[in-house]
């Protein structure tokens, strides 16, 4: 048995060592540095199976570093941490074989792969952070170690690029760290286990302080998750090669600002002190408008990855939501939608880098007649595409299922006819692309896929796509078993919160 | 705290520590000179060595009693001199130390004509004898005089880079440090008249608030603000450190302003504590500020790395300032306060050496440190702009660093004392940080320019140098416990 700080410092370093070695491997060394890649995302995977079971046992697995003066690092594995990292885990390891032929014949590799672990050895440390200064630590290194893979193409738009992600990034972890210092200069330090303990007093003489940290808290972390109008950087961001596009939005640097909002609510402040405060509704809000504005402004974008990317604003805005209505139905739709919406996601970047390698198709006219052309992947694109528009059994169907009801248990109705435009809209923007692709006659012969393959396109860009289709079926087909997304995120709501 | 040396009291007993973290130094300069190309190498490693092994003893003893006073000659104040070292002057001690190692490494690998190589190994020793003496003296005239020999041995150095320019910089740079030193010494003489003594404690026991007191620690600040170009007395500054050699701006921007701020923090703290009026400390932070964002808007238009450097270094040397109206005597947030800010001068002095000697290494590799030569750098020169990437985190203050933790410690005390503006500014000064280095940095991420070799210019001993300090100021950020210990000692 592995001591249990053990643990976390495995997690982290299941990433960051490979980062590390990479970095120290010659440029040439292309084998040994996919090993250390791939060796490094298996072990963590091992290592997330086992800390699953632990946790599920009931056991916590915690670490704390001192830092002087009073400060301190914790990491710390909960059932919701946990619910985070087996996200990552789980699609850096699909990624990792994705973007190994994605990038083939690219000269920077070498750098790309070393920033791309640390990305994801940041996103573990945000979902295992146990207090607010180490969550701000990690925040900020995703956001760093992102740039790199943002500008990897070195071309004027990717500067660009690179320079709007940082003017909203950086702005976004000013208010952050302003609204972390205000609240402990205010109510002391705590953590997220055990929040600080001038708050409950704070809440009752001076309430509108906390609804003040509030609001920089939540809106330093909104610009990450890229609710509108904080969302610019996001679309920009698309310059990026694909397989960062399908991390980007899948678990890192957007999914980290939905997380870290979740923390605030559920752990920081607290359900009932959020509902106590009122924070609830004005939350709700934000997200709704988010919700319906992203699926607009997708509805209008010809370019594939630009109408995902607005895609994803809606979308992931959905987890803001279920942690604004505060009941307990709703939080589970929101964190079993943290989930799927990652898998649904990733899939479909996945396609869209291979339509745009194989058949250079980055265009929604250019889609017509694609469908027998590239059948599988195809196939996968259809699958996320329906799961994001809620069709049953796949996951996204699952999520709206829980927020639906979450709403009418917390008695705001009016979010139902959030959901159902919403969904209406997801149809409205992805439909036609199905419907070029399966049932137009394509505009111009297809090049032939290379000789002496029986695969449609290079099958490592193929098969990822596949396995995370099926993972979103999966994840919707067997919601009721107990290892499924949707039965985890009930457990840490029952935890925490009693029966749902 | 246990240490390999804490047994070493018994073979040199703590209070000969300090004078010998002067004489060493200065000793060792004097071999520099002897003929033959061996005492090139081994005096700048001996010096290290040694020094090195002094402080860990001498860490040994002032984490066994909290401070160690050394009285010359064995006469005790107001006849003799005294030393002492305290926390917070062994923290500098060892930070001079580290930056200094890494200054010496850098000149080792620079392969200069040696006759130089032995005036810039000279003047760097006396200039460590004179950094040390400042962090020791205990008395305001041996201050004087250790003030005297780090500036005028940095004086002779920023001359050892020729040309017009920088004589015309070290010119100006003469006038205003010896200005400094002039105003200094007037108020130390007006001290001296008024109460007979010289030796800080006693001041500090003596000194009642009368005119002559006031004038005197008037004249003393302005001194030592000009010394440490705070603003608006910063302009002498940065053409003075750009154009230095890489070694000599390390030393310059990291320790040499330091150590007057540093001094000026003791002043205020430890000698005249109750002379200022509340107005006087809040004044020092106005000044903090307006150089936090003079200096940033400064660096932000420069087209030259060496000198968005040192104008970093105006605007970073802002925040050191925010010491002084949230840690003063009385405040609420004095310990974290104290923390901070002396932590921020720690951490700066790792980070802008590293800067400067990665600025070096870059020169040297490319032929240049304009902008837009830096296209392509990830792969010509990774290993300098990685370390310049990493300290980055340190002017910017994001974590892991220790500037991270300096501007948490120094931002949740003013939001706890309600000075927001001076958390604004030290955000908004973060924030324009990041412009300015990013400008440098995000270059390096364009191909390389046709026509130009992309292979890997080897930096050696210069990348080394760089790569070590900026992941001591990283690790600085990760471990500083023992170090904020050290600063708690002496907190207000």
């Amino acid at each position: 048995m592995i001591a249990g700080w053990l643990y976390p410092l495995a997690l982290l370093g299941c990433a960051l060592g490979p980062a590390v070695i990479i970095l120290l491997l010659g440029r040439e060394q292309v084998a040994l540095r996919n090993l250390v890649n791939l060796a490094g995302a298996a072990i963590k995977l091992l290592l997330v199976g086992a800390t699953l079971w632990g946790v599920y046992q009931g056991q916590t697995y915690g670490l704390r570093l001192p830092l002087g003066a009073g400060l301190e690092l914790q990491l710390q594995i909960d059932a919701l941490s946990l619910l985070f990292v087996t996200l990552s885990a789980l699609l850096w390891f699909v990624t990792t074989v994705y973007a190994i032929a994605y990038l083939k014949d690219d000269g920077e590799q070498r750098r790309f792969f070393a920033f791309f672990s640390l990305c994801v050895a940041a996103t573990v440390g945000i979902a295992l952070a146990g207090n607010l200064l180490t969550f701000f630590l990690f925040y900020e290194l995703l956001t760093l170690s992102t740039l790199p893979l943002v500008v990897h193409k070195g071309d004027e738009k990717a500067m660009a690029a690179g320079r709007t992600y940082l003017r909203y990034t950086l702005g976004g972890s000013a208010l952050l760290l302003l609204g972390i210092l205000w609240l402990e200069a205010l109510a002391g330090s705590g953590s997220f286990l055990e929040p600080p303990l001038g708050m409950v007093a704070l809440a009752q003489e001076r309430p509108m302080l906390l609804v003040a940290v509030f609001a920089l808290l939540v809106s330093g972390l909104a610009v990450k998750a890229a609710m509108v109008p904080l969302h610019g950087w996001l679309p920009a961001a698309m310059v990026a090669p694909a397989p960062v596009s399908a991390l980007l939005h899948a678990v890192a640097v957007v999914k980290a600002g939905a997380f870290g909002i979740v923390r605030i609510v559920f752990d920081l402040y607290g359900v009932a002190l959020t509902a106590e405060l009122g924070l609830g509704l004005p939350l709700a809000a934000a997200a709704s408008v988010t919700i319906l504005l992203g699926s607009l402004i997708a509805l209008q974008q010809q370019e594939i990855k630009r109408r995902l990317a607005y895609s994803t604003i809606s979308q992931v805005s959905y987890i803001m939501l279920g942690a604004a209505l505060l009941s307990p139905l709703a939080l589970v739709g929101c964190l079993v939608h943290l989930v799927h919406q990652g898998i649904m996601k990733i899939t479909l970047f996945f396609c869209a880098g291979v339509l745009e390698k194989s058949l250079g198709v980055t265009r929604v006219e250019q889609l017509d007649g694609v469908g027998p052309r590239l059948p599988l992947t195809m196939l996968a694109f259809s699958v996320g595409a329906l799961g994001m528009i809620g069709v049953p059994p796949i996951a996204g169907f699952v999520s709206k299922w829980y927020l639906g009801l979450g709403a009418l248990q917390a008695g705001q109705d009016w979010v139902i006819l959030v959901l159902a435009g919403s969904s209406l809209l997801n149809a409205a923007y992805f439909l036609p692309l199905l419907y070029r692709a399966w049932f137009r006659p394509p505009r111009q012969s297809w090049p032939e896929p290379a000789a002496g393959t029986r695969w449609e396109a290079p099958v490592w860009l193929v098969l990822p796509a596949i396995f995370t289709a099926l993972a979103a079926i999966g994840a919707g087909l067997f919601a009721a078993f107990p290892a499924s997304p949707l039965e985890w995120a009930r457990l840490i709501v029952e935890r925490e919160y009693g029966t749902p | 705290m246990t240490l390999p040396f804490s047994g070493s009291e018994a073979v040199l007993p703590p209070a000969l520590l300090l004078p010998l973290l002067i004489v060493l130094p200065a000793l060792l300069a004097a071999l520099l000179l002897l003929p033959g190309r061996w005492s090139l190498r081994l005096v700048p490693a001996a010096a290290v060595l040694l020094v090195g092994l002094v402080l860990a003893a001498l860490f040994a003893a002032v984490a066994e009693s909290g401070r160690v006073t050394a009285a010359l000659g064995g006469w005790e104040a107001p006849l003799g001199i005294t030393l002492r070292a305290d926390g917070p002057a062994l923290a500098f001690l060892l930070l001079t130390a580290l930056v200094m190692a890494a200054i010496l490494l850098y000149a080792a690998g620079e392969g200069r004509e040696r006759r130089e190589a032995r005036i810039l190994g000279t003047l760097l020793l006396f200039l460590w004898a004179g950094l040390n003496a400042v962090f020791l003296s205990h008395d305001l005239f041996n201050l004087y005089v250790a003030l005297e020999i780090a500036g005028l041995s940095g004086v002779a150095l920023v001359a050892l880079a020729g040309g017009a320019t920088a004589l015309r910089a070290q010119m100006r740079y003469l006038l205003f440090a010896t200005l400094g030193s002039l105003l200094y010494l007037l108020g130390v003489a007006l001290l001296y008249a008024e109460l007979g003594v010289l030796d800080l404690g006693l001041v500090a026991e003596r000194v009642e608030r009368s005119p002559p007191a006031l004038v005197a620690l008037a004249l003393m600040t302005l001194g030592l603000l000009l010394k440490a170009a705070i603003w608006p007395l910063h302009f002498w500054l940065p053409p003075a450190h750009a154009s230095a050699p890489p070694p000599v701006s390390a030393a310059l921007s990291a320790l040499v302003v330091k150590a007057a701020l540093y001094l000026l923090v003791r002043l205020w703290f430890d000698v005249l504590p109750g002379l200022p009026t509340e107005a006087a400390w809040q004044l020092l932070g106005v000044l903090g500020a307006v150089a936090v964002i003079w200096g940033s808007l400064l660096a932000l238009r420069q087209e030259r790395l060496k000198l968005m450097i040192a104008y970093s270094t105006v605007a970073q040397l802002g925040y050191m300032l925010f010491l002084f109206p949230l840690a003063r005597p009385g405040s609420p947030v004095a310990a974290e306060a104290w923390q901070g800010g002396l932590l921020q001068m720690l951490s700066h002095g790792l980070a802008k050496a590293s800067m400067f000697l990665a600025a070096g290494a870059i020169v040297a590799a490319l032929g240049s440190d304009r902008r837009a030569a830096l296209a392509g750098g990830s792969r010509r020169v990774p290993l300098p702009l990685f370390a310049l990437a990493l300290v980055g985190l340190s002017i910017l203050g994001l974590p892991p660093s220790g500037g991270f933790l300096a501007k948490w410690l120094l931002l949740r005390a003013a939001l706890e004392v309600g000075q927001w503006w001076l958390a604004l500014v030290m955000l908004l000064g973060g924030l324009l940080a990041a412009a300015y280095l990013l400008r440098f940095l995000l270059p390096a991420f364009r191909p390389v320019p046709v026509g130009e070799a992309a292979a890997r210019i080897p930096s050696g001993a210069a990348g080394a140098a760089a790569l070590g300090l900026a992941l001591l100021s990283v690790a600085l950020g990760l471990g500083a416990a023992p170090i904020l210990a050290l600063l708690a000692e002496a907190a207000p």
